[in-house]
């Protein structure tokens, strides 16, 4: 095993929890390259090879967009996300390029509630080495929950 | 108002008509015990899923019909059969698999097994055990197989759509439709096969009505659907239609998108913002199809159970599937045609962005049916005010106008007896 990458990855995969649960989307638009893909995409659909995700993002440009629709479009019950993140499981390194897994699980609290478990799942992962520091080129959560409680709002 | 008068006892209506409807009709669990009775299980079909999703013999998919788990199974001859999944035995819910392919169906507990048709074939031990040179046990001499089936309910196919029905006395699919409703079916689904692109679950806390009600309501999209308007797909002034069938059940919000000038009558919203540009504009990369005629969006409601979409390129079923009062699942099945090229695929599948429990303008859907829920369970007395176009009932050439909603609970009304 490549300690360095290992820690680097440990790393970054917290910064990006940091990131999410504070909402601070500028920081994490800035996690991913300009190729990058984000896909939010249920066990179900991925264990039976089907294309389609309940969010499929394919550019920056679509962060972007997506951004712009949580914070400017999108009514929902304001809530606060807790993302714990387990150590990564790197599959594969190539040059410049990280393969690389690690199960999350994210708690929701809304204003007036206590927390819930609102999403669980696995983030399958290929990760850029860049003069920048890593970047994430593809990140697919797949998540174990058949129902989504209601509604999905904040990337996780 | 007398604390007597806070939690209405008995369902009484007690507004002129169907442009106020009674909090109650959302909170009252005996209510909703008539309704799974009287809407989802007697007289009405009930959307189960696309042929698409079990091509093969032995291919089969767990539903529900109202809030009765039921299996969609395909059989040796190409026909489809819907039946319930509880074992004529024990009761038992013996079918856990969401989907899959058999050659027959077992229940585990006592390996009692089913043919494709729900019939039942072989039961263990039926005559008995031979011990000494006695048969011992086994079912009674006039045990009849023919007699503990599965429940198998009426089927019916249309343009490669499946729907199910306990009933077996139901009219003829066609007929429930309803000519008006038809062609607009046959125009979403005319023959071509579907090829399934996935689903999206959600699960929304408030009554199922609501999300009928929500595609019976065309005067929320550009108000709160912000991004429909900021991105120019929703303008109130688009040339739209609202139809209903004879029976005012089921419906049809149908809309063109228009290319006019924008202006703060037609949005009417604080948030729009004229200059908005997409960073990445595949999200409206809209292609129009032949098979549209006109409209680039049409969304229908059938009655009581499913919602049929098309969103400009983005077609899908939305199956309402009931759990109590207050509560329920809400299953997407998104799909693209046979024929559709690869950019095609691609373009659906990027504009689903749009919906589901994620999407830019379904996500609000579901929040705004969970808060009305708690209005309505902490205020049974009172009611919701339906009145937008007047109080009357009537198909209409725009969409200023709440005319569905109140056809709805006039048919609701009947069918209920309040």
């Amino acid at each position: 095993m490549n300690m360095e990458i290992y820690l680097q990855l440990t790393e970054f995969n917290q910064e990006y929890a940091a990131a999410v649960d504070a909402a601070d989307w500028d920081r994490w638009l800035e996690m991913f390259t300009d190729d990058c893909t984000y896909r939010v995409q249920s066990r179900e659909n991925f264990d039976r090879n089907l294309p389609m995700a309940a969010l499929s993002l394919s550019s920056k440009g679509m962060l972007k967009d997506r951004i712009y629709g949580i914070t400017e479009t999108i009514f929902h019950d304001p809530y606060r996300q807790n993302h714990v993140i387990s150590a990564p499981r790197i599959t594969s390194i190539s040059t410049g390029l990280i393969e690389a897994q690690a199960n999350y699980a994210v708690f929701r609290t809304k204003n007036d509630g206590i927390a819930e478990v609102f999403n669980v799942g696995r983030y399958l992962d290929r990760i850029r080495q860049t003069p920048d520091g890593l970047r994430i080129e593809s990140r697919t959560c797949v998540f174990d929950n058949d129902m989504i409680l209601n509604s999905l709002i904040y990337p996780i | 108002m007398s604390q007597e008068n806070l939690i209405p006892l008995l369902p009484v209506w007690d507004q002129p008509d169907t442009s106020r409807i009674p909090f109650w009709a959302y909170t009252s669990k005996d209510i909703h015990k008539q309704e799974l009775e009287k809407l989802f299980y007697k007289g009405h079909w009930c959307y189960v899923g696309l042929e698409a999703e079990i091509p093969e013999t032995g291919d089969f998919k767990r539903t529900v019909v109202g809030e009765r788990s039921v299996i969609m199974v395909r059989d040796a001859q190409g026909g489809i059969n819907v039946v319930e999944n509880v074992c004529g035995h024990r009761g038992m819910q013996f079918c856990r698999e969401k989907h899959g392919t058999v050659k027959s169906f077992v229940c585990p507990y006592h390996q009692w097994n089913y043919d494709l048709e729900g019939n039942l074939q072989g039961v263990p031990f039926r005559r008995g055990v031979k011990q000494d040179g006695a048969v011992k046990g086994g079912m009674p001499k006039d045990f009849n197989p023919k007699e503990h089936g599965l429940t198998q309910l009426q089927v019916a196919r249309r343009g490669g759509v499946v729907f199910a029905s306990f009933d077996a006395d139901v009219e003829p699919f066609e007929d429930f439709i309803g000519p008006e409703m038809l062609a607009y079916f046959d125009r979403m689904f005319n023959g071509r096969k579907l090829k399934v692109l996935g689903y999206n679950n959600q699960r929304i806390p408030g009554n199922w009505k609501l999300m009928m009600e929500n595609i019976k309501d065309p005067y929320h999209p550009g108000l709160l659907h912000t991004w429909f308007v900021t991105f120019g797909l929703w303008r109130a002034d688009n040339r739209s239609e609202l139809k209903m069938d004879r029976h005012h059940r089921h419906a049809a919000m149908i809309s063109t998108k228009g290319e006019g000038g924008k202006n703060a009558q037609t949005t009417n919203i604080s948030s729009f913002k004229e200059s908005m540009q997409l960073n990445d504009p595949r999200f409206l990369d809209v292609e129009m199809e032949p098979w549209w005629n006109g409209p680039t969006a049409v969304m229908m409601t059938l009655f009581p159970s499913v919602i049929l979409q098309q969103q400009v390129n983005s077609v899908s079923t939305r199956h309402i599937q009931p759990n109590g009062h207050g509560s329920f699942d809400f299953v997407w099945t998104h799909f693209g045609y046979e024929d559709d090229t690869p950019e095609m695929t691609e373009r659906r599948l990027c504009q689903a962005n749009l919906f589901g429990p994620a999407g830019f303008v379904s996500a609000d859907d579901g929040e705004v049916i969970e808060f009305s829920q708690q209005g309505f369970e902490q205020k049974p007395f009172h009611r919701t005010l339906a009145e937008l176009g007047g109080r009357d009932i009537e198909d209409t050439d725009h969409m200023v106008s709440e005319t569905l909603i109140r056809g709805m609970y006039k048919y609701w009304r009947k069918v209920m007896g309040v």
